[in-house]
């Protein structure tokens, strides 16, 4: 338990070391990957986002804080049209990945997800050998290469920080895996196919202190390629990881901005009383 | 007392209740159809006994018990019989004397007081014959062309030894005639039709119709050429067998000869160890599984039905597994569920209710006439009138229990698609695949168990299904076989036997209600065993795919 716990605080030196690397960060300063404008999300009558602005910027974490059913994952899965899968959603506004808006009736959903890349709360390998999951995306696109998916997954299972522990095991079934090891091949699947932007819905909700150690860990080895948000309901997870945070609640981005101000001097008091723990 | 029921002991007392009830009366009955079904290849002792009825000359009988029974004197007088006042209950026993070809009577009821002791005489001999039933007597002699080659013990040793070979003669005439005749038949059938196509065809030059006409005549005459052949072979043998004969005296001490090219078996029970009865038991049961019937069905084998259910099983499991695995997909994954999937769905499920006959009646008017009926005057306009497709016929047979067992794999294949957590879904999605990439990678497979245990339900419905049949395609007995080595080799329009209706047929249609009772049980017997083998193997592929796609949901 004591062992645990000081990991667990060397975790976060580093991430507050990392968020403080270099110069100060401001959002104004940062290149666009993602533009939300004015989004509107209906279920039904009921309306789960009331018009959201913001800008995700490119290369860096950024992550979505708020008490339950404040629609940060809601926010999240409109980001890859996976609000396309219910029937009554209803969608309003724009999303601009690169410029161009993701809910235009000419986009591929299809081709949008290989782009955007989502990782879920519950690790959900399929029920495939270790080697076909991480090989499933490619599948997918037509590679049928024994080589070439071999390279791929070897790549995707080093970069997820999982190589080293199945190796020897890619063919045995990914259940066998334990939760954390599930969750990190879970990323090696999605990074295999190399998206842009990757999602992470409450990635480490499910695991323990250990396994979400290194998931966080994970986070800043591929902040170097590629674009992070994250929802989570652990605001020390958001602060160790995060380069900026948002926090939302009743369907609303009350606040936004780098994580240091977000967390130190936050500008509303809503934000104040939930990041202290009054609420929530 | 109330703690008692509060503590939910009778609830399992009762459910156990009814699961060992439930288990017992399975058991039971099949251990009633095997005892019954395999007792009757058990060579059973033949008895001999003097029977004086009161007030009348003694007569010598000759026979196997068949079974016995008590009765009580009030209903044996009722019946006719003469029984003696005070005497309270009279034993009966059914004995089966053979010979009906003579007696006509082949079981008989004999009162047993009016019996004498039993004996089981040594020399006593059963003959299995190919018509008339078994023959029961003692051998005399053997003769060769007439003339008496040997007596008494020798004669046996002599007519064994001939019976073997007699027993290969006959077997190929049997196979000429069945087989190989039967190709040549079938041939020259197809040579008339192609004849008669080329007859009702107007849109052909004279030139080519006399090519045509003459390549037909050609082949003809060489087919009646191999037919001539056939014929001159099996004559021979014919003659060759009909030389040897063996003479029997029978219970009422005439006797009797026998050509031995109508014998198919004979043994003497009472000189037998329980080794060679056990031999000849599974030799007799062996021909039972894989001989023809004879004698109306009433005697020979059952293998024509066996095989008849077992492809019939199998077409109807090629039809059905693919349309009910379709339909299920686009009812559970596709169609926006709303009154009209949920009006769908309850008529499927209904469907499973509707008796099998009126399939039975749908299958005859709309597969067999409707269908089969167009597809013979597109198609086969040569042949009419006489149906190809427009009769009963093994595909329309199959077709029908497709249409019956559907609703069984539908309803399955569609728990098994809902069983399928969401979330792996979303993860293929995710992943950039679309709707139709995740069904057929991933959901399809993972449910392909569900779609096994719909298919196993449907085996064992469609298997023990007989009603429907009857109008579609079963026959009493069948000319040939629906799969031979003529092309097209899977014959899908003929008529074929069926277990179901065969133990129909052998237990109520049979001239010989005693003779084909046990193989009522045989047969029975078999119709299980053959379910249980193919439910195994459905089984056995099922858990296979499971340990496959073994997921969290399982």
């Amino acid at each position: 338990m004591n062992d645990q716990s000081q990991t667990l605080t060397h975790g976060m030196s580093s991430g507050a070391l990392a968020s403080n690397r270099g110069e100060k960060l401001r959002l104004a300063n940062e290149k666009p990957c993602m533009e939300i404008r004015d989004l509107k999300l209906f279920y039904g009558s009921d309306e789960a986002l009331k018009g959201i602005n913001m800008t995700i910027p490119k290369g860096r974490i950024t992550a979505f804080i708020g008490p339950s059913g404040c629609g940060k994952s809601s926010l999240l899965r409109c980001l890859n049209r996976m609000n396309d899968l219910i029937d009554i959603a209803v969608i309003e506004g724009e999303v601009l990945l690169d410029g161009n808006n993701i809910y235009d009736p000419k986009v591929d959903a299809a081709e949008l997800r290989r782009r955007v890349g989502m990782v879920f709360q519950k690790p959900n390998p399929f029920p495939k050998s270790i080697f076909e999951n991480v090989a499933y995306g490619l599948r997918l696109q037509g590679v049928k290469n024994r080589r070439a998916l071999e390279d791929v997954v070897e790549k995707s299972l080093k970069r997820a920080a999982l190589w080293d522990e199945v190796k020897d095991r890619l063919n045995e079934n990914a259940f066998g895996l334990s939760g954390g090891q599930q969750q990190r091949l879970v990323i090696a699947r999605a990074i295999a196919i190399d998206p842009e932007v990757l999602l992470l819905d409450e990635p480490a909700s499910a695991l323990d202190p250990l396994a979400t150690l290194k998931i966080e860990e994970l986070m800043f080895e591929l902040k170097e390629q590629y674009t992070i948000a994250i929802v989570t309901h652990n605001m020390q997870q958001a602060a160790r990881v995060s380069d900026y945070t948002a926090f939302m609640y009743m369907g609303e981005l009350v606040e936004y901005a780098d994580t240091d101000t977000l967390f130190t001097t936050p500008s509303k008091k809503q934000t104040e009383d939930y990041i202290t723990g009054r609420y929530g | 007392m109330n703690n008692w029921f509060k503590s939910g002991t009778p609830w399992v007392w009762l459910n156990a209740g009814a699961v060992a009830i439930s288990l017992v009366m399975v058991v039971g009955l099949l251990l009633l159809i095997a005892a019954r079904g395999l007792g009757h290849f058990w060579p059973s002792n033949v008895v001999e006994f003097d029977y004086t009825e009161p007030g009348q000359e003694s007569e010598r009988v000759l026979g196997e018990v068949s079974r016995s029974e008590t009765m009580t004197a009030q209903a044996m007088r009722e019946a006719g019989y003469v029984v003696p006042e005070g005497q309270e209950v009279v034993t009966r026993h059914l004995i089966k004397r053979g010979n009906r070809d003579v007696t006509n009577r082949d079981f008989v009821w004999y009162v047993g007081e009016n019996m004498s002791e039993w004996r089981y005489p040594e020399d006593a001999m059963v003959i299995e014959r190919l018509t008339w039933g078994d023959f029961i007597g003692y051998l005399v002699d053997y003769r060769e062309d007439g003339a008496v080659v040997a007596e008494g013990r020798e004669a046996r040793e002599a007519f064994r030894e001939r019976l073997a070979q007699t027993r290969e003669q006959v077997r190929e005439r049997e196979r000429i005639e069945r087989f190989d005749i039967g190709n040549v038949n079938y041939q020259i059938e197809q040579i008339r039709l192609q004849q008669r196509a080329l007859d009702m065809n107007p849109d052909i030059s004279d030139a080519e119709r006399e090519v045509r006409e003459a390549e037909l005549a050609a082949e003809r005459e060489r087919l009646e050429e191999v037919y001539a052949g056939l014929e001159v072979r099996r004559n021979e043998i014919r003659r060759d067998v009909a030389r040897y004969s063996i003479t029997a005296e029978m219970m009422d001490g005439r006797t009797q000869e026998l050509a031995l090219s109508g014998i198919v078996k004979a043994w003497w029970p009472n000189d037998m160890s329980v080794m060679q009865k056990t031999g000849h038991y599974v030799g007799t049961f062996w021909d039972f599984v894989s001989g023809f019937p004879r004698e109306a069905n009433t005697e020979g084998g059952i293998l024509p039905a066996i095989f008849g259910t077992v492809l019939m099983v199998m077409i109807m499991s090629v039809v059905v597994t693919p349309f009910g695995v379709l339909a299920a997909i686009y009812l559970r994954e596709y169609a926006k569920q709303g009154p009209l999937v949920r009006t769908i769905r309850i008529s499927v499920n209904n469907l499973a209710g509707v008796p099998s006959i009126v399939f039975g009646v749908f299958g005859l008017g709309f597969f067999v006439y409707a269908v089969g009926g167009t597809i013979d005057q597109a198609f086969f306009p040569e042949a009419l009138p006489a149906p190809t497709f427009g009769g009963p016929a093994i595909i329309w047979a199959s077709l029908t229990l497709a249409l019956l067992t559907l609703p069984v794999v539908i309803v399955s294949t569609e728990e098994g698609l809902t069983r399928i957590p969401s979330t792996i879904r979303q993860g293929s999605l995710a992943l950039g695949a679309t709707k139709a990439e995740t069904l057929w990678r991933l959901v399809v497979p993972l449910s392909a168990p569900a779609m096994m245990t719909g298919l196993i339900l449907a085996v064992a419905r469609a298997a023990g299904e007989v009603a429907p049949l009857m109008l579609v395609g079963v026959v009493k007995l069948a000319p040939s076989l629906p799969m031979d080595g003529n092309f097209p080799f899977l014959h899908l329009d003929r008529a074929f036997m069926h277990l179901g209706f065969h133990i129909y047929d052998v237990g109520f249609q049979s001239p010989n209600v005693e003779a084909g009772r046990p193989l009522v049980y045989a047969t029975a017997l078999i119709l299980v065993l053959l379910i249980i083998v193919l439910n195994v193997t459905a089984i056995t592929i099922r858990n296979h795919l499971r340990e496959k796609y073994r997921s969290e949901s399982d």
